[in-house]
């Protein structure tokens, strides 16, 4: 955890600013906006303010404080910025509106692929897609003579390799911290292990010869890896690269153009990526797709929700992408990928592909019961199938709560 | 004094009290013995995603909860009993792992991990805190006039600090190779990682609570320190009492009702330890039964929340709470009625 997010979490909000010539039109109705507070964000949010009358909140918290302020009435927040996993709650809901008489009147620049389809109706925009897949030194790996690793085995042959050679404190990184990153770096294993989070009468099926391959193979990553795994977010993970102390890590492509800012960064120019390595021959890419974009809410009017699409049309336009070409892969018009964005697009067009995370209320409680029942297994206090009866017995109390299980 | 009087002073606060005290417990109460569900259908759904080369469209069968006219989901709500606490509790699971005398079983419950821990961390630091807490009292009533305003008002600064930034700062200086770690690194000449492992996160988490809470005992008693009778003091010193003595038989008597205050705070206050898990990021190895309550209320992505269970694990915290107390409320019973103040 650095200051970073701590100072963003501190509910960051770019004060309105008097409407600057860089937006379209002098925007009118007062708007307010919340979503995450990772880089991307920042530029897209930053862009909307120009537009005038507009207030953005970028929260850590955000998947908290959404589903509740967008089911207040009138909603406390007009915009929502959402991934593929925090539109669940806003979708069970319905507190987030159709857009497709927007998307005809003001959306002319979108892409189709952008727009998200729920049943044919359009429920969000899609600004960027996100993944993680293999960052490395590409150095170190040059030094040494090695071959960019493609598999999970592979890439444990080449920590090997570099733990002999000693040029770093650890070959691995990764983003193992106890909760929902533990549990999003199993689930991009298990993907990649061809296996099923439920069977076909809801119950769960983790603790399966996938899981049990998947617990191994982390297990074995973890010998090349800071002992301090269980703590490590993506944050930190990302200062472990900058501060030169990793080899290679499976990192969220958002995270990439830090690398080479100078400011952070002592290893500008040597990272580069390439796709999520499989888990085994001729299988997906370990690692799952993610989109974030843009959501209305339902509880407004409809002048106001006019008026929020048209500023966020300003904050996902062209120009905004020139300006921040290397924050996200960005799905939007005049994105020209640069050399930290190849690893997500060969992980994104991979043969198999790698499914898009589930957006399902039962994936919300698999990857609770994930995060809260695997530590013990990486802790050393029970076995890889102890630990998956586990959480398939969290999974089935919480789903039966929840009244998605029988 | 009248008893309208009375009334008319005492209602306000007892007003509050039901409003902010009773009322929040009594809910809390009837939650954990019920169940909210929403009314869910299965609705099939054609989702459209973004990919580089165009869409992916998949049609799957997913569970959307109803919502009536107004917009809101329809739940019912159920009497459950026991259930909230069986799910908490795992009675079953727990008594089949001390039958077998399993430790690390039972340590598998997550309700029991807490137990342990919160227990452990209540009951050792509760000597450091009065034992520290006093020492400095002791220190600082000893030094020099001059010194002493200083002295006070350095050892009160971590009593200031937030807790949650307390504990974030420890966390900070020795995660990693925080500027500590790489200190002892360089001093025990070996590599260390402090947050790999369940005791050294517990060690840190026990030594920031003495750390922070022990300034208030010492303010509580220095206070205490200055109605020490000095006649009593003069003649053990004429009777030959050594400095050990003079403490032993004359002070910490004398601070015996202050003392047993301090545990009171202390044993209610350590037994809701929570700021030094989340600080420490410490819930792969160590949580606390706060913070399971915590846990519990945290929705996931897709806006669950455990009420029920919630509310059973917090009555269950408060019920470990007044257990704890009986104890020392007794003596102060005991003492007020053989009427020794």
């Amino acid at each position: 955890m650095n200051l970073r997010p701590i100072l963003m979490a501190g509910a960051i909000s770019a004060v309105a600013l008097p409407a600057a010539a860089d937006c379209a039109f002098e925007n009118t109705v007062p708007l307010r906006s919340l979503s995450a507070a990772f880089e991307a964000w920042n530029a897209v949010t930053d862009a909307m303010t120009e537009c005038g009358n507009f207030e953005a909140e970028l929260s850590q918290e955000f998947r908290t404080l959404q589903p509740e302020a967008m089911a207040a009435n009138p909603a406390l927040y007009q915009l929502g910025g959402v991934s593929n996993g925090t539109v669940t709650p806003l979708l069970n809901a319905q507190t987030i509106r159709p857009l497709d008489d927007l998307v005809e009147q003001y959306g002319q620049q979108l892409r189709p692929n952008q727009l998200i389809r729920i049943n044919g109706q359009t429920m969000a925009i899609a600004m960027m897609v996100n993944t993680q897949h293999l960052m490395y030194r590409s150095d170190i790996l040059d030094d040494l003579g090695l071959d960019v690793p493609e598999t999970w085995d592979e890439v444990l042959a080449a920590a090997e390799v570099i733990e002999a050679a000693g040029v770093v404190d650890y070959p691995l990184g990764a983003t193992m911290a106890t909760g929902w990153n533990l549990a999003q770096d199993f689930n991009n294993m298990f993907l990649g292990y061809g296996g099923q989070f439920l069977n076909s009468d809801g119950t769960p099926a983790v603790n399966s010869e996938a899981g049990v391959n998947s617990l191994e193979t982390m297990m074995a990553l973890t010998e090349y890896m800071d002992p301090e795994y269980l703590v490590s977010d993506s944050t930190y993970v990302q200062q472990q690269f900058q501060q030169g102390r990793i080899a290679m890590a499976n990192l969220w492509g958002s995270r990439g153009a830090a690398m080479d800012d100078p400011a952070e960064s002592q290893v500008v120019g040597l990272v580069d990526a390439a796709a999520a390595p499989r888990a085994m021959e001729g299988g997906p890419p370990a690692t799952t797709l993610w989109w974030d974009g843009i959501v209305i809410a339902a509880n407004i009017t409809d002048e106001e929700a006019a008026a929020a699409f048209r500023v966020a049309m300003e904050g996902i336009d062209t120009e905004m992408v020139q300006a921040n070409n290397d924050a996200a892969v960005w799905l939007i018009e005049g994105y020209e990928p640069g050399r930290l964005a190849v690893g997500a697009i060969a992980t994104a067009t991979a043969d198999p592909a790698p499914t898009a995370y589930p957006s399902t209320s039962q994936m919300g409680l698999m990857h609770s019961a994930l995060g809260n029942a695997l530590p013990a297994y990486f802790t050393g206090d029970v076995s890889a199938e102890a630990a998956l009866a586990a959480v398939e017995a969290a999974y089935i109390t919480s789903a039966q709560e929840a009244g998605v299980l029988e | 004094m009248k008893f309208k009087t009375f009334a008319a002073f005492v209602a306000p606060s007892l007003v509050m009290m039901l409003l902010f005290i009773a009322a929040p417990l009594v809910s809390v109460f009837i939650g954990s013995f019920q169940l909210h569900q929403p009314v869910l259908q299965e609705v099939e759904e054609e989702t459209c995603t973004p990919g580089f080369t165009g869409q992916t469209c998949t049609t799957t069968i997913v569970t959307r909860p109803l919502i009536d006219e107004s917009g809101n989901m329809i739940t019912t709500t159920d009497w459950v009993g026991w259930t909230n606490y069986t799910r908490v509790l795992n009675p079953e699971a727990a008594w089949a792992a001390v039958s077998s005398l399993d430790w690390s079983a039972l340590m598998q419950i997550d309700f029991w991990a807490a137990l342990r821990f919160t227990l452990m961390f209540t009951l050792v630091t509760l000597p450091l805190v009065i034992g520290v807490g006093l020492a400095i009292a002791l220190v600082v009533n000893n030094a020099a006039k001059t010194i002493r305003g200083p002295v006070i008002f350095i050892s009160l600064l971590p009593f200031i600090i937030t807790p949650v930034i307390g504990a974030l700062s420890i966390r900070w200086l020795f995660i990693g190779d925080g500027i500590l770690t790489a200190g002892l690194e360089a001093w025990l000449d070996r590599d260390l990682a402090l947050f790999a492992q369940a005791w050294t996160i517990e060690l840190m988490m026990m030594f920031y609570r003495v750390w922070h809470v022990a300034p208030f005992a010492f303010v509580i008693f220095y206070a205490g320190l200055q109605t020490v009778n000095q006649d009593t003091l003069e003649s053990a010193i004429i009777d030959g009492a050594n400095r050990f003595e003079r403490l032993r038989y004359v002070i910490v008597p004398h601070l015996a009702p202050l003392i047993v205050f301090i545990a009171l705070i202390h044993l209610m206050d350590a037994y809701r330890v929570f700021e030094e898990i989340v600080g420490f990021t410490s819930q792969a190895h160590v949580i606390s039964l706060q913070w399971l309550t915590y846990d519990f209320l945290q929705p996931d992505d897709s806006g669950n929340r455990a009420f029920g269970r919630a509310s059973a694990s917090s009555m269950l915290t408060m019920v470990g709470i007044v257990v704890l107390l009986i104890p020392l409320l007794r003596r102060t019973w005991r003492d007020h009625k053989g009427g020794s103040h």
